[in-house]
């Protein structure tokens, strides 16, 4: 790369004059048309493997509660979708946003060759490689290396959070963890951390002192423009009071407030149940979707519903038999499902698991995660989902 | 202060090849030739006091504990608790195996040994839940980190950490697990596009039966391993897994392999390929002796040169090393050590996956390098900065705002009690020379070049100890 490339792909092309709010420049030499069809991704990720079959529950096939005897939740409990599959009573507050149309499932999603443990089968969702590919960036990372129109601030992507996933990692951007805007602007605004990056040219080189400082000068345009453009919208909905509900809301207000972000990352983690799983798992699909019902909600109130796609995955399903302590082990295919004001396909995308035709005790899987990938890429953030993900994958059709 | 070129030779080699160097040593150094400065850092090397902190013998009647209870379909309420606790113990086990590598690497006097052993824990990544197997591979890697690199592939091969992380465990004949041969292979040896798909098959039959026992030792279980004719890069017979090794090292693939890793660790992220060849040539050339590979190096002209200084992005492991060395750093509570690692990035002895960390500018995101650079002053400074300067004037009512509105400002002052270290700030600068100038101590805490920012930001004689933690702050602290 040289340095006028180096310098263009920054993002910030007047580093030196930063702190007059030259950060906003770019936006405002923006089109108004492109601002107002600013599209948001949300992505979930529920980490230890959730028991997708115990989520969105298969209560239609007798096989379900003759592999599940200790685990399976009753019939009349369930909260019906179809003739097939039904809801975890755990996740009422979803039935109203699933019944708005809100809402997709996509069944039986995975990739060949299944890995079963949690890190590089995590790994792989988060790099979208094959299951014999060892990649060092994430997809959401890519996209942003793709320097296309809408994916060139360092605040492009966000993940709420005290440390940025893989997922959001590029060869030459990377997305921005933070979980208060505030304390990182406060960090930022260091007189300390200021003085560091006040005025520095020299430092603007393609070397690794420069990555460095150039991350820093954008950590601290990206704080401040995100802190000051967030700070003035205080959201009137009311969130459950738990830390993800927490992390949904910040999320919720930097849509509202109209941050140029076309990407946010939020975890959820626990789902790692071998031991006594309806509990656990309970109290976390109560978490989950209490804040995703207030979440959603709240971005309808604001008009933003339309223009946010939410996806939640995890690194695996589980076995479709219990285990002997009333819990599941590490399996394969999972449900996605989808959240937003424009979904094309609602309800449920595809046939329900087949709990007959079964690999060694797992789901087989029937779509490729990276076709949910490549389906989003293309149709949401407007990029060649080949560019990306590195080979072409067909589209799919909920949106 | 000799502020000669050996001065910066030696205090650039004891960063690359250790992690830094004290005043005292420095200045001592500094007189002789790099050679001979070389020749004495291996000779520091030569002990290799393993780690033993696992208690083998309680590991291994937790391991045949273990094994009982699995073969059983049902299990009482006693034996489910039971297994839960071994569990439980072998996570402590494993967070406190962690704390007291890095603490070796923070007190020990042979810097290069645990170098290497760092070198190699990337190299042959590996996650094991039994702490007894990772302390073994741990110490294969100390103990012939600086050895012959066959003897250490070999080890490394029949190690139960391994042969569990990649699969050989289930290699069975007729019934192969390709999983540790493509890896030997791919991230280990010879690296992608020196080998067929065929090669791959075929090494992964002749390492069948490699596994290890109920009590966690190799056993080569002869009943079985396929004893049919393999067909490997060109070569026919009933090979076994060390034959295949020996094939793998012939190729001198292997060396350069081995040597451009070395050399984006050791030297620069961006390989020189005449170098690398060099390293490599002579690699091979020295059947594999890492000493003989090392010393090439670390003697070479081109290792001192303007660009491989003070250029590499230290990792994680690098940066808390070399800051607790540099400052006589305790940890009251050695936990936060995890914490760290784990938010920077390198939990060590947990790697993202078989290929390692990747290292160089992968280290850093704005999160990571806010930590970084916050990390000093809460280890040194018991969480207080005392940093020269104003804020903004404009910015000042949010700052204010956002420090009374949120519960967040209550939260850092918790955090920064926690980590809980003490520096030895007394014995710290009792090694420095009474005249030591806030510019002297920057030309000896960072390794690129001083510019005039840097040097103005120090010059305003705030004390050494200030100095020191401003300086550990800046973004040039985190090079080597």
């Amino acid at each position: 790369m040289n340095r006028r490339n180096f310098l263009r792909n920054t993002g910030f092309v007047a580093a030196g004059s930063l702190f007059v709010p030259a950060f906003m420049k770019p936006l405002e030499a923006m089109a108004l048309d492109e601002l107002s069809l600013y599209k948001n991704l949300v992505v979930i990720q529920l980490s230890g493997g959730n028991d997708g079959l115990n989520t969105v529950i298969p209560y239609g096939n007798d096989i379900y509660y003759q592999k599940r005897n200790g685990i399976s939740i009753k019939p009349e409990e369930i909260i019906k979708l179809n003739d097939m599959q039904g809801l975890n009573p755990n996740m009422a507050a979803l039935k109203e946003i699933y019944d708005q149309g809100w809402m997709t499932i996509i069944n039986d999603v995975g990739y060949p060759n299944p890995d079963r443990s949690h890190f590089r089968s995590m790994d792989i969702w988060q790099t979208a490689s094959d299951s014999n590919q060892f990649l060092s960036t994430g997809w959401i990372g890519r996209y942003l290396d793709s320097n296309c129109q809408t994916c060139k601030f360092p605040y492009t992507a966000i993940e709420v959070d005290d440390s940025l996933s893989l997922a959001m990692k590029g060869q030459s951007k990377k997305g921005i963890a933070l979980k208060d805007p505030a304390a990182l602007f406060r960090n930022t605004n260091d007189p300390f951390f200021k003085s560091m990056i006040q005025n520095d040219k020299e430092h603007l080189d393609e070397d690794n002192l420069g990555y460095l400082y150039k991350t820093m000068i954008e950590t601290s345009s990206s704080a401040n423009y995100i802190q000051n453009t967030s700070k003035i919208y205080q959201s009137k909905y009311s969130y459950p009071t738990s830390g993800f509900a927490n992390q949904l809301k910040t999320v919720s207000k930097f849509i509202s407030s109209g941050l140029k972000t076309r990407v946010y990352y939020v975890s959820l983690s626990g789902f790692d149940t071998h031991v006594n799983q309806v509990n656990q798992q309970g109290n976390l699909l109560k978490q989950y979707s209490e804040g995703m019902a207030a979440f959603l909600k709240d971005l309808k109130i604001n008009n933003k519903l339309e223009d946010t796609l939410v996806i939640t995955f995890s690194e695996f399903g589980r076995r479709v038999e219990q285990n002997a302590s009333n819990g599941t082990d590490h399996g394969t295919a999972n449900n996605m499902m989808i959240f937003g004001g424009r979904l094309k396909k609602k309800g449920v995308f595809n046939a329900a698991p087949n709990l007959s035709d079964l690999d060694t005790g797992d789901l087989k899987y029937q779509l490729d995660f990276r076709q949910v990938y490549g389906t989003i890429l293309d149709k949401w953030l407007d990029v060649n989902n080949s560019e990306i993900l590195n080979k072409k994958f067909n589209t799919l059709d909920f949106i | 202060m000799i502020n000669n070129d050996n001065y910066l030779k030696v205090k650039h080699l004891y960063n690359r090849a250790g992690f830094g160097i004290s005043y005292p040593d420095l200045h001592k150094l500094s007189k002789k030739k790099i050679a001979s400065v070389v020749k004495d850092l291996f000779k520091q090397s030569k002990k290799d006091d393993l780690l033993n902190l696992v208690d083998s013998s309680e590991e291994k009647r937790q391991l045949l504990a273990q094994a009982g209870l699995y073969g059983k379909k049902e299990l009482t309420d006693e034996q489910k608790n039971m297994r839960r606790e071994i569990v439980r113990m072998q996570n402590e086990t494993s967070r406190y195996l962690n704390i007291s590598w890095i603490e070796k690497m923070i007190n020990t006097d042979a810097p290069l040994r645990e170098k290497m052993t760092l070198f190699w824990h990337g190299h042959f990544a590996c996650r094991s839940n039994n702490p007894m197997f990772a302390q073994q591979l741990n110490n294969i890697q100390r103990e012939n980190g600086l050895g012959s690199f066959k003897t250490l592939l070999v080890e490394v091969s029949k190690s139960p950490a391994m042969l569990q992380y990649l699969n050989n465990q289930q290699n069975r004949k007729g019934k192969p697990n390709e999983n540790f041969a493509r890896e030997l292979m791919e991230l280990f040896t010879l690296g992608r596009g020196n080998y067929s798909e065929q090669d791959i098959k075929e090494s992964a039959r002749s390492f069948t039966g490699w596994m290890y026992d109920k009590d966690g030792s190799f056993i080569f279980r002869t009943n079985l391993h396929d004893n049919g004719t393999k067909n490997f890069f060109g070569k026919i017979g009933n090979f076994e897994g060390e034959n295949i090794i020996d094939i793998i090292l012939e190729n001198p693939k292997t060396a350069e392999f081995i040597s451009r890793k070395v050399y984006k660790f050791f030297v620069n992220d961006n390989p020189n390929e005449d170098h690398i060849k060099e390293l490599a040539n002579h690699f091979y050339q020295a059947k594999y002796d890492i000493a003989s590979l090392m010393t090439k190096m670390f003697t070479a002209d081109w290792f001192y040169n303007a660009e491989n200084v003070g250029n590499k992005i230290k990792s994680p492991t690098e940066f808390l090393v070399g800051l607790s060395r540099s400052f006589y750093v305790t940890y009251n509570k050695p936990q936060v050590l995890i914490q760290l690692q784990s938010s920077l990035g390198q939990y060590l002895f947990n790697p993202p996956n078989v290929a390692g960390w990747p290292g160089g500018q992968s280290w850093i995101d704005s999160s990571s390098l806010m930590l970084r650079m916050r990390i000093p002053s809460l280890v040194l400074n018991d969480g207080e900065i005392d940093f020269s300067g104003k804020a903004d004037p404009e910015d000042e009512a949010v700052i204010a705002l956002s420090r009374t509105s949120t519960a967040d400002a209550n939260s850092r002052n918790k955090r920064k009690s926690y980590i809980n270290a003490t520096a030895n700030w007394p014995k710290f600068l009792a090694t420095l020379p009474s005249d030591f100038t806030p510019l002297a101590l920057t030309t000896f805490l960072l390794q690129p070049t001083i510019n005039e920012k840097v040097s103005s930001m120090v010059s305003d004689n705030k004390g050494l100890r200030s100095t020191a933690v401003e300086i550990t702050s800046m973004p040039e602290y985190q090079l080597c």
